[in-house]
């Protein structure tokens, strides 16, 4: 079982002209097993709302809640959230200089669990999923983000997401910048996460095309930090057709 | 003519001249350009420079074929010992009289590193070192020089690397709390011949190493690697000098560092001398500094001088960071604690440039000593 509740949620970042508001009372929930994605337009805040869920040091929640199966998500440190079971694919992975991705790798599972992965297990567990991504055995060796290539940063925190297992995952625009190849192997590995049971998404993106991939259940159209309208998957197929055109002129 | 103007030895604004004569060298007001980062009181009087019997204790392991022998001072001048750039090393000459000589015969193939161990009982005795490392042509070899213990301890070290031949050098400053240390490593790399040269530093009050390198011929390759870690009050110092004197030559300058805790004090100086003659050369160094608190400071000073245009690359890059916030919150939003997220950082931080040394048993020390050093005082109550 896991549920992702979001209430009126009201975050800000400081600005040298002070606090500026960016979240204006976001509210949604992600039932146990579902995806939802959630699709604006460039500066509507759906990064600000993957980033105050994972406990990014930048924003300020100045009101609302965020609960995963109940438990207060907000109350916890970014390496406690990600321990209860949230995980955040991220648009702009940071490198990690000297840290081999086989080691970061250990180190989150290890995290993760409260225990050390079985070594043999473990390594059979890495390659496979380094495999289904098309990433190269020896990308193991390399130091964690540096020098990767657009696709490859992508299809390493989706690798993350297979190993790590979480119960809810966010996807920050996980489909920016892939070539349709990518595309379609990323969206492979987002696939066999949502087949296990119970595992909730929260997909954010600003295009449609990753979602001919990953079938949403929901679509919600986020505009000047919040949510304007909710919907199926035939939502996405208008702003396909239409674009944020009617949200945009409805916000003003 | 041209040739004797080109060769004049007054040419680097930033390096005086190489001389043995005190007078050449007078006793620092600290407002010299080479003196104006170092804490001159913490020097102790070495550089008053009194005569000493007091030595350290030295364990060699002395692979076959290898010799150390003591040599007279006009012996060290005949087989080209580097002549002194400062009033320490200047005094060590002087002082110390005889030098030891650890030679590695020419095509002498080692598999095995040489090491030797210095040891010194206490911070009251002085001692003036004198040591010449002399690698025969086509020879290759790893030599491990560590300083543990306690003294005020000055030292001229010359590496003589023959044509083709390839040195590995490192030297290890890992002193008592209360320890001066003053080291003048000079190296000159012969025709096509290659030297990696690792300074690290950990312990001692006060430790100010010298890494200079120069070419007697083309082809000559240089890797100069330090790794120093500074706590509490402690003056941690590298000065590097690579002097281009020949065609065709490559530098390689890779030092990191951290600091933490009150009053630790780093100094980084990378000058690189580009001469008329080193056409083709390729020099790039890189200084980087990671502060792990408050109350530390980094000074870091590249300076490139160029006197011919005719190169393949020149470059430095100096950088001095506290913690990256956005590193510790990728690794933390992946469920691994602060705690773990900074060892992971600094641990990545050196383990790139630990990596580069060459000598496995060393790079694994290391790896735990950068470990101990973190358990002291970064992680402290996270």
């Amino acid at each position: 079982m896991s549920t992702l509740e979001i209430k009126d949620l009201q975050v800000s970042v400081s600005t040298d002209d002070g606090p500026k508001e960016i979240l204006k009372g976001v509210t949604l929930t992600i039932d146990d097993g579902e995806t939802h994605a959630i699709m604006g337009p460039n500066g509507s805040g759906k990064s600000t709302l993957a980033y105050s869920i994972a406990g990014h040091p930048k924003y300020d929640i100045t009101g609302g809640s965020v609960t995963l199966d109940g438990e207060d998500v907000l109350a916890m440190s970014v390496d406690e959230r990600a321990r209860a079971g949230l995980f955040l694919a991220m648009q702009y992975p940071v490198e990690v200089p000297g840290v081999s991705v086989s080691n970061f790798l250990r180190t989150a599972k290890t995290a993760i669990d409260g225990e050390a992965p079985k070594l043999r297990t473990w390594v059979k567990d890495v390659n496979a999923a380094l495999e289904q991504l098309n990433l190269d055995p020896t990308f193991g060796t390399r130091s964690v983000n540096e020098g990767f290539s657009g696709g490859e940063k992508k299809r390493h925190e989706i690798a993350q997401l297979e190993l790590l297992d979480p119960k809810v995952a966010i996807l920050d625009e996980t489909d920016s910048g892939l070539d349709i190849d990518a595309l379609k192997v990323v969206s492979e590995g987002v696939n066999r996460f949502r087949a296990k049971d119970g595992k909730g998404v929260l997909l954010i993106t600003h295009y449609t095309r990753i979602l001919r991939y990953i079938q949403p259940d929901r679509v919600h159209v986020f505009v000047d930090g919040k949510v304007a309208e909710s919907g199926g998957p035939e939502l996405a197929e208008e702003l396909e057709a239409n674009g944020y055109e009617r949200f945009l002129t409805a916000s003003v | 003519m041209e040739s004797a103007l080109e060769q004049a030895p007054v040419v680097s604004h930033l390096n005086p001249p190489p001389s043995y004569l005190l007078g050449d060298h007078p006793i620092p007001t600290g407002r010299e350009e080479i003196w104006r980062f170092t804490p001159l009181k913490r020097l102790r009087g070495i550089l008053e420079g009194e005569a000493s019997a007091d030595h350290l204790t030295w364990e060699t392991s002395l692979p076959e074929g290898v010799t150390l022998t003591e040599i007279s001072a006009e012996q060290a001048l005949e087989i080209g010992e580097l002549a002194p750039n400062d009033r320490p090393s200047a005094l060590a000459a002087a002082n110390a009289g005889a030098a030891l000589l650890l030679d590695v015969p020419g095509d002498t193939e080692l598999t095995e590193p040489v090491v030797v161990r210095l040891h010194g009982e206490s911070v009251d005795h002085l001692v003036w070192g004198r040591l010449i490392v002399r690698a025969g042509r086509f020879s290759k070899a790893t030599v491990v020089i560590a300083h543990t213990g306690s003294a005020r301890y000055s030292a001229i070290t010359s590496v003589l690397v023959g044509d083709g031949a390839d040195l590995n050098v490192l030297t290890l400053q890992d002193w008592d709390d209360d320890a001066v240390h003053l080291g003048r490593d000079a190296i000159r790399v012969g025709r096509d011949a290659h030297v990696r040269h690792t300074s690290v530093s950990f312990g001692g009050d006060l430790v100010r190493m010298h890494a200079n390198v120069e070419y007697a011929g083309p082809g000559g390759e240089a890797e100069l690697l330090g790794l120093y870690f500074a706590d509490d009050g402690q003056h941690l110092e590298h000065r590097l000098f690579a002097d281009h004197t020949a065609p065709k030559t490559k530098s390689n300058v890779v030092y990191k560092g951290a600091l933490q805790g009150q009053g630790a004090h780093t100094v980084w100086i990378g000058n690189v001398l580009i001469r008329k003659v080193a056409e083709g050369i390729e020099t790039y160094e890189e200084n980087r500094n990671l502060v792990l608190s408050d109350g530390c400071q980094a000074d870091s000073v590249p300076n490139l001088e160029i006197e011919t245009g005719e190169i393949e690359g020149a470059g430095h890059a100096s950088a001095t960071a506290r913690f990256d916030d956005e590193q510790l919150f990728y690794l933390r939003s992946r469920g691994v604690s602060e705690k773990e997220a900074r060892r992971l950082v600094v641990h990545g931080f050196f383990n790139d440039l630990i990596r580069k040394i060459g000598i496995p048993d060393i790079e694994e020390k290391l790896l735990e000593t950068v470990e101990a050093e973190l358990a002291k005082n970064v992680l402290k109550g996270l």
